[in-house]
């Protein structure tokens, strides 16, 4: 019988390269400038300056947008307070109407913005698909359904808005961090002027586009791109009633000095050093998941990142054979390609704060493990990478690279793993892995931190609180005490 | 010939001048110490050292505790009346102040029904919010009532699990340190709970900005020293809760203000 | 672990297998199933498929009729395109095997053969054994069996132990494929037992299912036995096989199995020699996407051959 002359296997087994599997573009349409989105409407800056935002994958600018100064803040304030007079005023049920209209309008062009989400900041488009954008339109469902139930929410506090919202978001997860401070602010009955980071204002754009198709009344929701000054104009300004802000710590504290003694109401989502502790009974293949979930999901840029890994001293060795080896199947390049695992890096400046931590972490002795992997030649790209050998005084083990850099320290026993783990000026988020039930209670117990997971790491949900203790910031999004950030109570 | 008192500070258990040696005459007659950055420093970190213990005893332990403090108010009511200046007015304050640490003492074991919430997520996990101590709290009592404004504040930050170093009203301190007495007879592991008098002037500065103070119950400050302690509480990220309309109240909210709240997720699977 | 096995409180050893956490693996096979293979690297990973299918029968209706039919389809997948490769081997039961064995001669098809009892495995362990020889004096290259899931179950995993250890002694040369039948395991902890203890007691391959009880192969429980095979491997040295059998019907199926192998596994098991699909119906569905990719047209079943 005659059978085919088939390929040797090894000549076969290097073909399983996965060929390119790009997501599809052309359904989208960035416009080639942007203007601001102030009282329903998109309106030219007063500045009458642009800045280009670039897709950091290709270093190719997308679009130009806006630069709003003060005038063009006032501006956005002043149309914010007109629409509070009636928007608070609008029955709970009309304004969860609205709510629900866009969580149902992002749903529907969920394909467009999550390409917009990752051409603008980079992100694999796998994640931008299955959890920004998702994510983004169930918060604002979540709430939607708050709006007509304040007086339950707050039984006996007589809740009230809080006028206009000032809120200044980040570049890690634009449109989830848009939909984590608007859709509580629009529930409680609040007006929202929002400024998007100069990185990545386009899914905020789109947004104001689908505020436009939604009919909502001009007014409730105004977008001003910009930079730091925008940002501190729109935190500064005095018509302002609530601030809300996510981002660097640094910046935290310079807002919490900006509005002192300004009667302002004020929450602060901000940076973190979480630690990441696997005991040695710990479920490992999945651990292993959790580890890498932790430190390279979104390129490591997560506030929340799990970048310090406390690994119990008896189980370093098959763990970090286990960590390496799957280092090497995490594939870095394109972000729209489908199955990307780690994109671009958000932007230069991120790039170079990175490179320069990174070098430190050689320099004060620690031993750094990269991957091979061909990375593309034009745009921001960073190895996933391990430090191992590092002191709990290493600049990689105490700062926030917010970059795809795990620190890898080893611990003995349980209470060195809690001082170890809490012993850092931040305390958002921690991880817990382990078997044993009764030791990730006396862990969540112990952990100084606003969020513990125990067997999982960086999961999200519009019902669940998150924030953090200490320099973390303070307040929470989420959940009904999310809410609460957005009311004034009795 | 009566015996007179020294009215001291309750640092840490303990009953000590201020180690400045400085005096104050807040009432014209008596000697009151004007304490010093390193009287407040020195409680700040026995606060932080009684607060792992405290923050973990059970919350019915704790209440117990706040319970024995309004046993052992109730048994001085009228030492305390008579240092509010005597009179109706001053036995309601104490009453009410008697009620106030009975009514925390009743939060304590409450708190967490009250505040905490089991969050549906979209997924195989368990996933829960419960209410936690914040830490080391500042508190400033309000200048008036004395005593009372002091334990409305006190007690809710007590009641969640935070170890305390109270600023005590600044013309007014005696029943403030008097109160002391009391704290030390109620059964709080030394340092859970510190009072000092002074300058509000000198040591709220040094309050705000102390990076081992993690809250700062305001209800004491006036509209400027509000605004100066959030500026410094910025060094470290400090909680500053303002004085607010319902200061006065008995709330929990006055307790969870001074809370953190940690989320903990957990798949559920076999 | 292999010296862990030779202990005499083998049950103890069991139990200290490290856990496996549910939600963390199924998610974690949810997301390479969401790989998007294509183009050039979706064809060589249906070529790959088909060289790994134990094309199989295990009815007790199948007569040397369907045997011969089914023997032919292996060999030639898809009559007139000889780019098509055969199938890694025929499956039947003891009975067919010489009638498989007669029309595959020369072929390079293998003749696998299930035993032991096979499905249920509840027999006397001296059966077993001589099944096995039968089977194998009948000229199967490849055995099939089953462990027995009530010794497991009730936790003597030591007659578990010394039964593969008795088949795989009568295999001789011949290939031996455990079937832990995970769908019975109840959950993926006892699954990772099982798995090290086939591969400890002498498994070449270790195989989901029988393919007679739902749910038979999934994409976690294969996870997990890849996880165990890539840590046996790393600590004996020695590279056992994996089969996934049972519901695998579609090509998107085959080519899931494929990246959770590739990405868990590593290139040096995409290789028949260490890597089996366990499926009756699935050759046709690659035939059609095979087809599809080269001509750009969906494709209907009318075209293709059953048998």
């Amino acid at each position: 019988m005659a059978i085919a002359k088939r390929p040797s296997t090894e000549m076969g087994q290097r073909l399983f390269e996965y060929a390119a599997a790009p997501e599809a573009t052309d359904h989208l349409k960035i416009a080639d400038s942007y203007a601001l989105f102030v009282g329903g409407r998109f309106v030219e800056p007063h500045s009458r300056r642009r800045f280009a935002t670039v897709n950091p994958a290709t270093e190719e600018t997308l679009s130009e947008v806006a630069e709003a100064d003060e005038t063009d803040v006032d501006r956005a304030v002043t149309a914010a307070a007109d629409a509070f007079r009636s928007w608070s005023r609008l029955s709970g049920a009309k304004r969860a109407r609205y709510i629900f209209r866009l969580s149902r309008l992002m749903q529907e062009r969920a394909r467009e913005l999550a390409v917009l989400e990752t051409m603008d900041g980079g992100k694999p488009i796998k994640e931008s698909r299955d959890v920004d954008v998702p994510l983004a339109a169930a918060h604002f469902f979540y709430y939607a359904g708050w709006a007509d139930k304040l007086e339950w929410a707050f039984p006996n506090r007589r809740p009230r808005p809080l006028g206009v919202a000032a809120q200044v978001i980040p570049w890690n997860f634009p449109l989830l961090m848009l939909a984590w401070k608007i859709a509580p602010a629009l529930a409680a009955g609040n007006t929202v002027v929002l400024k998007p980071a100069e990185t990545t204002p386009l899914s905020a754009l789109a947004f104001a586009d689908i505020c436009q198709q939604a009919d909502l009344p001009p007014g409730v929701v105004n977008i001003v791109t910009g930079a730091g000054s925008t940002g501190a104009a729109v935190v500064g300004h005095p018509g302002v009633g609530k601030v809300a802000f996510t981002g660097s710590t640094e910046v935290g504290k310079q807002i919490q000095r900006a509005t002192a003694g300004s009667g302002k109401h004020l929450t602060l989502e901000l940076g973190g050093k979480a630690a990441n502790i696997v005991f040695e009974d710990a479920p490992l293949d999945q651990a292993i998941e959790g580890i890498v979930n932790g430190i390279y999901f979104n390129q490591g840029h997560v506030c929340c990142a799990g970048s310090r890994l406390l690994v119990q001293e008896s189980i370093v060795e098959p763990l970090l054979a286990k960590l390496k080896s799957r280092l090497g199947t995490l594939r870095v390049g394109d972000p729209l390609d489908k199955n990307t695992d780690v994109g671009a890096i958000n932007s230069r400046a991120q790039l170079e704060k990175i490179e320069g931590l990174v070098n430190s972490g050689i320099e004060e002795g620690a031993e750094i493990y990269q991957p091979e992997c061909r990375l593309p030649e034009r745009g921001y790209w960073f190895r996933p990478t391990i430090f191992t050998n590092v002191a709990q005084s290493y600049r990689i083990a105490r700062e926030e690279i917010f970059g795809p850099v795990l620190s890898v320290l080893t611990f003995r026993t349980p209470d060195e793993a809690v001082e170890k783990a809490n012993n850092t000026p931040y305390g958002l988020s921690a991880g817990v892995w382990t078997d044993k039930g009764s030791r990730i209670l006396w862990l969540v117990e112990r952990m100084r931190a606003g969020v513990v997971w125990a067997n999982t790491f960086n999961r999200f949900d519009p019902t669940s609180p998150f924030g953090g203790y200490k320099e973390s910031g303070f307040g929470r999004e989420g959940g009904l005490h999310g809410l609460a950030a957005y009311v004034e109570l009795s | 010939m009566d015996v007179r008192k020294t009215y001291k500070l309750y640092a840490a258990g303990e009953f000590v001048r201020s180690e400045s040696g400085r005096t104050y005459k807040p009432d014209g007659q008596n000697n009151v110490p004007r304490s010093s950055r390193k009287d407040l420093r020195d409680m700040v970190k026995a606060a932080r050292g009684a607060f792992p213990g405290w923050s973990r005893r059970t919350a019915m332990n704790r209440g117990q505790v706040l319970y024995r403090v309004a046993e052992m108010l109730d048994g001085r009511r009228a030492e305390f009346r008579d240092l509010l200046g005597g009179g109706r007015a001053a036995g309601r304050q104490v009453d009410a102040a008697v009620e106030t640490w009975v009514w925390y003492a009743g939060w304590t074991d409450k708190l967490h029904q009250f505040a905490g919430t089991v969050n549906p997520v979209a997924g195989p996990y368990f996933n829960f919010t419960l209410p936690e101590p914040t830490g080391v709290v500042g508190v400033v009592a309000p200048e008036e009532p004395a005593l009372l404004g002091l334990v409305r504040r006190l007690a809710a930050a007590l009641c969640g699990g935070n170890t305390v170093v109270a600023l005590a009203s600044e013309r007014a301190p005696l029943a403030a340190l008097t109160l002391g007495e009391v704290l030390a007879t109620s059964d709080f592991p030394p340092g859970v709970v510190n009072v000092l008098s002074g300058k509000r002037e000198e040591l709220l500065p040094w309050l705000a900005s102390h990076m081992d103070v993690n809250a700062i119950d305001a209800a004491g400050c006036t509209a400027d020293q509000l605004g100066q302690v959030q500026e410094a509480a910025a060094g470290n990220l400090k909680r500053v809760v303002p004085p607010g309309p319902g200061a006065e109240a008995l709330s929990p909210h006055a307790g969870l203000d001074l809370m953190e709240f940690k989320t903990v997720w957990h798949p559920i699977g076999v | 672990m292999a010296t862990a096995i030779s202990l005499s409180h083998l049950g103890s050893v069991m139990r200290g297998v490290r856990s496996v956490d549910q939600v963390g693996v199924e998610e974690r096979a949810a997301g390479l199933a969401k790989r998007s293979i294509k183009k050039a690297s979706k064809l060589w990973a249906l070529d790959l498929a088909i060289r790994c299918i134990d094309l199989t029968t295990l009815e007790g209706a199948d007569t040397p009729g369907k045997v011969t039919a089914l023997c032919a389809k292996g060999v030639r997948p898809q009559p007139g395109d000889p780019s098509i490769p055969s199938v890694g081997a025929i499956c039947v039961y003891p009975s067919l095997v010489a009638t498989a064995v007669a029309h595959l001669r020369g072929s390079g098809v293998k003749v696998a053969s299930v035993a032991t009892a096979f499905p249920s495995g509840q027999s006397f362990t001296s059966i077993k054994v001589a099944e096995t020889r039968e089977a194998l004096a009948a000229g199967a290259d490849e055995l099939d069996m089953v462990i027995d899931r009530g010794a497991f179950l009730s936790g003597d995993y030591q007659k578990v132990y010394d039964e593969i250890g008795s088949v795989k002694e009568a295999c001789g040369s011949a290939h031996l494929k455990v079937i832990l039948e995970t769908g019975e395991l109840g959950t993926y902890d006892n699954v990772r037992r099982a798995s090290i203890l086939a591969m400890a007691a002498g498994a070449d391959f270790i195989k989901t299912s029988t393919g007679k009880i739902t749910p038979a192969a999934t994409l976690p429980v294969s996870l997990v036995m890849m996880e165990c095979i890539r840590d046996f491997s790393r600590e004996t040295g020695k590279q056992i096989g994996f089969k996934p059998a049972g519901g695998i019907r579609t090509s998107k199926q085959a080519i899931a199995y494929l990246v959770v192998l590739y990405e868990t596994l590593g290139p040096d098991w995409m290789t028949p020699e260490r890597f089996r699909l366990g499926a009756s119906s699935l050759l046709n569905d690659i035939l059609m996407q095979i087809e599809k990719e080269r001509s750009g047209a969906y494709q209907s079943a009318d075209y293709f051959s059953v048998d």
